[in-house]
């Protein structure tokens, strides 16, 4: 405790230093403007239009700066250090091609509601416009997926500007907030005073609920018989795990976590019935469709969760909280809307909810069902499974690492078979479904959590759209176990190919690939593989005992699926079920 | 399929225009006019938006709108007792001996003649939007050139703001 006292102490010394009024160059400002917003970490990459940001981090040692080696590695690592800390995730790129890099790291953050600053160089203010070298308009190309966004044309401008974009960004519905700044702006010098205060007229985000339409909702548990609790990413955000626990230990009714839901309410309470949707259990999709009442948490109704629209729900009455009042009504018709911080909500709520008296016959029902139907596969002892892959490595690490995935099957049956009890351990590409995130997002994740054990879960397909950051892996010494499902194919296309458009494989075979453990041997980095459960256990216990990042790749077969699978379009109880009769 | 008016008062800050008209298109949702200019407070300006839409496009494209950090407020003035006017500059096909009887058409309409071209007139018409597809209904007999209008802005009646 003596070291934290005094890391506190020495940061409020730098804070004190930073902040002396003085007069010094835009890109001092922005540094200076990120230590007093509590960065400690940014992810970057040097260009033309940064240079004068680069040159003032020159010795610069308030704050580290990781070096990734492409800038759709550095946004992915800032978006999963935000999604596994709850700070913003901040990231720098130069002008033109650097800005047009982040573009699907910052569409996945939005998506996904992720707080990021994303920092863009841009040409000189007197080039903008005239097509010059390396220029893009970033700030328009970015318009429709990002929260809010600034183009700095006044150096005075830019110490309110970062204020506020770290509090737009973190606040309300999280969301990426861009600051685009012209190379001449990043130079000009001025008296730099921090701004504290934020005062901007357009933006107040509802916090509080409307008091009636909570009582409304406890009024509407007392009388329900088949309650049922839909928890998305909204809980995880606003840090509402512990007043959601409450909330389900007092009303008593079973609860369902979307995808970004998952580790918002521990898996081992015998009320959690996994994950709805096209991949969720046969238990919560049977639940939601024969539900009175839905209580709605801090989740969107992503098509991937309620299937045909029309069918979803039928006979509920929805609840819907939700801090982001455009959510309410606009895919499923709500009846009790509440718009507010999921966490002010429940604690609201947790004063007046009782058990839901009348839903006996249902748990009991629910429970049966449970136990009948949990998520299966059909092991084998000749060969890996993928499910046992992400089994095995849910008991080496006691449930308690810090996963992330890329996206496909990998990061299905890394949804159906770890099992989380803590929030903000689960990093993951839902809303956008971005191919490259799994990896760099760790590194992120591992930056912001130096204690845990930090594993990512790839396919062999999105490995290859990230990898050039195991480099940085090595360098900085950031220990992530990734975790290659190697299925030589492009798995997740390769199952709609053969459900649905009839074996008809069209481009899925990943056949000259690289041999993962030479490439990550190239860049430094331990790597491992395993074609069978013995050589599985062997490897991964030794990447986790290796101090150091570690790849293991493990080979499965092409033709698993995963199960079970709604079709695009059905209502989310008419399941495919596959091994899982 | 309703036809809405609304008023949305924003910052006067560069790309704002991008922002509404950008969130529009994106949403799908249909705008048959926009007009912008500047309100009675400085530094905000007041967009007037001409959309088709049933109430839960109109609820979804308002809380859409209130979602940009730089939209004040929205009001959707065709929910009140309301004055929408658009202007339209229409040159028409004018000999000479064609203009008496144009001209009967124009003061029908209190409209009025604010240019004259050799073989034509440019006619300005202010009103409803009933109004000026009328004018130009019965001008176009006669040849419409060119035909510039400028969308609806609007205000609700009353001592209401």
């Amino acid at each position: 405790m003596a070291t934290q006292g005094a890391i506190l102490k020495s940061k409020e010394e730098i804070k004190e230093r930073l902040s002396k009024p003085e007069v010094v160059s835009g890109s001092e400002i922005l540094l200076r403007s990120l230590v007093l917003e509590d960065v400690e970490c940014v992810f970057g990459y040097p260009g033309g239009a940064v240079l004068y940001i680069y040159d003032a981090m020159h010795g610069f040692s308030d704050f580290h700066h990781v070096l990734t080696r492409h800038e759709q590695g550095a946004i992915h690592a800032a978006d999963g250090y935000a999604r596994a800390s709850g700070k913003v995730g901040v990231c720098i790129a130069t002008s033109g091609p650097g800005a047009t890099n982040l573009v699907t790291g910052i569409a996945t953050a939005y998506m996904d509601s992720v707080p990021l600053v994303v920092i863009t160089g841009n040409v000189m203010s007197t080039l903008i416009g005239s097509d010059a070298f390396q220029e893009a308009d970033i700030t328009g190309i970015t318009l429709p997926i990002t929260k809010h966004s600034y183009l700095v044309r006044d150096v005075e401008d830019l110490p309110r500007v970062i204020h506020e974009a770290f509090h737009i960004a973190n606040t309300g519905r999280k969301g990426p907030v861009l600051i685009d700044i012209p190379k001449d702006v990043s130079a000009a010098k001025t008296l730099f005073k921090p701004v504290n205060d934020v005062n901007i007229r357009g933006y107040n985000p509802t916090v509080s609920p409307n008091k009636l339409q909570v009582d409304k909702m406890i009024k509407a548990i007392e009388q329900s018989e088949r309650p049922i609790i839909l928890a998305g990413g909204g809980v995880v955000y606003s840090g509402a795990h512990d007043e959601l626990c409450e909330f389900v230990k007092k009303s008593e009714i079973p609860i369902t976590t979307t995808l970004l839901g998952l580790g918002g309410f521990p898996s081992a309470e015998e009320l959690w019935l996994g994950m709805p949707g096209m991949h969720g259990t046969y238990t919560a999709n049977k639940s939601i469709q024969s539900a009175d009442l839905l209580i709605c948490i801090g989740a969107r109704f992503d098509d991937r969760v309620t299937g045909k629209l029309s069918g979803f729900a039928p006979k509920a009455k929805i609840v819907h909280i939700d801090i982001d009042p455009a959510e309410i009504g606009k895919n499923v018709p709500t009846d009790i809307p509440i718009v507010g911080d999921v966490k002010t909500v429940l604690q609201q709520a947790n004063k007046l909810v009782k058990r839901a008296d009348k839903a006996d016959a249902w748990r009991a029902q629910i429970q049966e069902s449970k136990a009948q139907y949990p998520y299966s596969y059909e092991d084998s002892d000749k060969e890996l499974k993928p499910q046992w892959v992400v089994e095995l490595l849910h008991e080496s690490t006691n449930g308690d690492a810090i996963v992330t995935t890329d996206v496909g099957q990998h990061q299905m049956w890394a949804a159906q078979y770890y099992k989380f009890n803590k929030p903000r351990s689960w990093v993951t590409s839902g809303g956008l479904g971005t191919m490259g995130f799994g990896f760099p997002s760790a590194i992120g994740a591992q930056m912001a959590n130096p204690d845990r054990v930090v594993v990512s879960i790839n396919g062999d397909g999105g490995m290859q759209m990230c990898a050039q950051e195991l480099a940085i892996c090595a360098i900085d010494n950031i220990p992530v176990k990734v975790a290659i499902i190697n299925n030589q194919v492009l798995g997740m296309v390769r199952q709609w190919q053969e459900l649905i458009h009839g074996n008809r494989y069209s481009y899925i075979d990943l056949a000259g690939s690289p041999d993962f453990v030479k490439l990550a041997e190239a860049y430094g980095v331990k790597g491992f593989r395993a074609t069978n459960k013995e050589e599985a256990r062997a490897a991964w216990e030794e990447a986790l005992r290796h101090p150091g990042p570690a790849v293991v790749e493990f080979v499965v077969r092409k033709e698993e699926n995963v199960y079970p699978m709604v079709a695009q379009g059905s209502p989310i109880d008419e399941m495919i079920m596959g091994d899982a009769k | 399929m309703m036809k809405h008016t609304l008023a949305v008062i924003v910052n006067d800050q560069p790309g704002v225009l991008q922002r509404v008209s950008g969130l529009f298109g994106r949403r799908g949702f249909n705008i048959e006019s926009i007009t912008v200019g500047t309100s009675e407070e400085p530094g905000l300006s007041r967009m007037v938006i001409v959309t088709t839409g049933d109430n839960h496009t109109l609820e979804q494209v308002t809380k859409q709108l209130y979602k940009l950090i730089d939209v004040i407020k929205v009001v959707d003035l065709s929910a009140n007792p309301m004055v929408g006017r658009e202007l339209a500059l229409i040159k028409v096909n004018a000999e000479p001996s064609m203009r008496p009887e144009i001209l009967g058409v124009v003061e029908t309409f209190r409209a009025a003649i604010v240019d004259i071209g050799t073989s034509s007139l440019m006619v300005q018409v202010v009103g409803d939007t009933e109004k000026i597809d009328a004018m130009i209904e019965l001008l176009k007999p006669y040849g419409i050139r060119e035909l510039s209008r400028t969308g609806v802005t609007a205000m609700v009646r009353g001592n209401v703001k």
